[in-house]
């Protein structure tokens, strides 16, 4: 079975999570930010997965376990907040929805 | 009910009846608001004559009664009790404020009947009747200045009482700081006794100072001048008298009572009181009756030359206060008090009879506008005139002649009198006698200018005409001794207050008299030639520089703006840039400048914020791996 040295593996998990970053950064649409917040997510989750691996513990399992529900909440949130925004603004436009200030 | 319980009752009343006001006022009827006021008055009138009868019929040993409510101050040696003392001069104010008070009180629930402040004007002036009282009664000065305080604040807020009206709340404004220059002159000298004495009761000051005290000694004499500070601010006399014509801007009744009756005359009352201080500084007293003689000589000028009714009334207190002050600078006590009552008496009838006059000709204050009211309103005219006539002192039927001629005797007989202090009397009582007729020839007399709109009800006329009894038969429990002989007043008065010393001279005392009669009775002839008649020269005087010069006030007003006010608008306009007002500026400028500078990240844009909050990661996980 081909290992992979684990500090690739660490390299990989951290390469998704900028990748979410910057997707969070550049882009303007909500549900493509929302889905990059996805990404940042499940690298955080990955490192818990090859932590687990690594030390043949099964906690870092349970804690992915976790990490998926509360994604699964967090969206289910995210997606009725974004079409509120949607319905009130006409838009999904971040930068224009910029009310939120004095 | 024991006698002091009555005298501590006498000011509880008109207090208790405040607070009601105050706090129940607005869901009483006015109906009761207004009786409430007034009774709580006339009851307060009631026991002092109760008490005025018990005092005359069985005179106490200390010749005053003393009741102690409560301590009220206690630090180190300092202590002030709530306490009143009750002897014949606090007597004869307490009569005055409570009896011509209830008068004006019920004329006010007439007077005042439409007007929206109607439950607050009764609060107000119940709380003045409270504050006078204190005022007369206490046994201390830290009482008495709390009294004197009090009085002032009462008449502020009822000078300004139509306060919608920016010139009357200047005129407010202007009466309270006026007096307050006087209020810290007294202050100082109150200050001043409880160093040397240690005790604020005025029995025992009075008694420590005549023992302790040197005649003409420098403390003395300051103590004194400060002390006439104060009277001077309060009564209006020179130089702090450019108060009293402004305060005009009050209700009619305001400046009946306040104005002419009592508040005016708490200098006289405080010189009296402290007596014994102006007897060990004769200087302060031969300035007291200077003051007096001078200040009846300017207001009686300017008062020849006003147009608005109430300003001529004004004038006119201002100049008779002037002769309560010549009374006392010459020493003659007991009458600068029977002419403080009789005073009492006749400006509060004139003013309320003014007021009528103007309340019925819609706020017509120029006199020059009115005219033939002698037939509209014949119960205003015939009060009317029988005050002016006691004001003007028409001989032998008027009280006016009676207590005006007692002073103007005592100004040429008593030890520190003189020709030329009569003179200055008799003068002045010759322009009393001309301004007081020309109101009545010009308001009265001629054709009609403007038509009265109404009637004045009972309420008003009824204690119009009781004033005017006073007016006239106040005079008769004092005559002189080359007629009547007659002493009952001064027998009274002298009971607390030193007698007049007076030269070797009483058998003149009929050729002062007649002269005094004769002039009244001229000056009441040429107001009849002037102002009835209207020569051409009094047209051509009308409008001449002299003349605006007297209605001005003698420009008091513009020098004091000159000297005083506009040099320290000046230096506050200045003092607003200093170094230290920089200082404080800046601090605020620093406040707004970093305001601006730190509001420019909450833009409301999310993904500035998400960009703000990577940099912060980066920057704590950098600081966390290079440690």
């Amino acid at each position: 079975m081909l290992t992979v040295p684990v500090e690739t593996q660490i390299l990989f998990a951290g390469i998704l999570f900028f990748l979410g970053l910057i997707g969070l950064l550049v882009r303007r649409n909500l549900v493509f930010m929302l889905m990059s917040i996805e990404i940042m997510f499940n690298s955080a989750g990955l490192v818990f997965i090859i932590a687990a691996r690594h030390w043949d513990q099964p906690d870092g399992q349970v804690m992915f376990i976790f990490i998926l529900a509360v994604t699964a909440v967090e969206v289910a949130i995210g997606l009725a907040l974004i079409l509120q925004v949607y319905h009130h603004f006409k838009t999904l436009d971040v930068d224009k929805i910029n009310k939120l200030k004095d | 009910m024991p006698l002091t319980t009555i005298i501590a009752l006498i000011p509880a009343l008109p207090l208790l009846s405040f607070l009601i006001l105050v706090f129940f006022g607005g869901q009483l009827s006015r109906k009761i608001a207004g009786w409430i006021g007034a009774g709580s008055v006339g009851v307060s009138a009631l026991l002092t004559i109760f008490v005025g009868i018990s005092f005359i019929n069985s005179l106490p040993e200390t010749k005053s009664y003393s009741v102690v409510i409560w301590q009220w101050l206690h630090a180190g040696n300092l202590t002030a009790n709530i306490a009143f003392s009750l002897d014949s001069l606090s007597l004869v104010f307490i009569f005055v404020i409570t009896f011509v008070g209830f008068l004006i009180h019920v004329y006010s629930i007439g007077f005042m009947a439409k007007d929206e402040g109607f439950t607050r004007f009764f609060a107000y002036m119940n709380l003045f009747v409270c504050s006078m009282l204190i005022l007369v009664l206490a046994d201390n000065l830290l009482l008495m200045y709390l009294g004197w305080e009090g009085v002032g604040l009462c008449s502020y807020l009822l000078i300004g009482f139509w306060y919608k009206e920016p010139a009357n709340g200047a005129a407010a404004r202007k009466a309270f700081i006026i007096t307050r220059i006087g209020d810290a002159a007294m202050i100082i000298g109150i200050f001043i006794l409880f160093l040397s004495f240690g005790t604020f009761n005025i029995q025992d000051i009075m008694l420590l100072a005549s023992t302790k005290w040197a005649i003409c000694s420098s403390l003395a004499v300051i103590t004194a001048a400060l002390l006439l500070g104060g009277a001077l601010g309060k009564s209006a006399q020179l130089p702090l008298q450019t108060w009293l014509p402004d305060a005009m801007a009050g209700p009619s009744p305001v400046s009946a009572l306040i104005h002419a009756a009592t508040m005016v005359t708490a200098g006289v009352y405080l010189i009296a009181r402290t007596n014994v201080l102006f007897s060990l500084a004769p200087i302060v007293q031969t300035i007291i009756a200077i003051i007096g003689a001078l200040t009846l000589l300017i207001a009686g000028f300017s008062a020849l030359a006003q147009h608005d009714l109430k300003r001529i009334l004004a004038y006119s207190t201002i100049s008779q206060i002037g002769y309560m002050f010549l009374a006392l600078g010459i020493g003659a006590y007991s009458a600068a008090i029977f002419h403080f009552m009789v005073h009492a008496f006749f400006k509060a009838l004139l003013f309320l009879a003014a007021g009528v006059v103007i309340l019925v000709l819609n706020e017509e204050h120029d006199i020059f506008k009115m005219g033939g009211l002698r037939k509209k309103m014949p119960a205003v005219f015939w009060t009317f005139l029988i005050g002016s006539a006691s004001l003007s002192a028409l001989p032998l039927v008027t009280a006016g002649f009676y207590s005006k001629d007692a002073i103007l005797w005592f100004a040429f007989s008593s030890n520190s009198g003189g020709i030329v202090l009569w003179l200055a009397g008799i003068v002045g009582a010759f322009l009393t006698a001309l301004y007081s007729f020309r109101m009545i020839f010009i308001t009265f007399f001629g054709e009609v200018k403007t038509e009265p709109t109404f009637s004045a009800g009972k309420l008003m006329t009824v204690p119009l005409i009781i004033l005017a009894v006073l007016s006239v038969i106040g005079g008769f429990i004092e005559l002189p001794t080359s007629m009547g002989n007659f002493h009952l007043f001064s027998n009274l008065v002298n009971n607390s207050l030193p007698e007049v010393a007076i030269k070797n001279v009483e058998h003149l005392e009929w050729v002062f008299q007649l002269i005094s009669a004769l002039i009244a009775s001229t000056g009441i002839y040429l107001a009849y030639r002037f102002y009835f008649k209207k020569p051409a020269f009094i047209e051509a005087f009308n409008h001449s520089r002299l003349n605006h010069f007297f209605e001005k006030g003698f420009g008091f007003d513009k020098v004091y703006d000159v000297v005083f006010v506009k040099p320290i608008v000046w230096l506050a306009e200045i003092d607003k840039k200093d170094i230290f007002d920089q200082l404080n500026i800046s601090i605020s400028r620093l406040a707004i400048w970093g305001n601006h500078f730190l509001s420019i990240a909450q833009n409301g844009k999310l993904r500035w914020y998400l960009l703000s909050f990577a940099i912060g990661i980066a920057f704590i996980l950098t600081l966390m791996l290079t440690k």
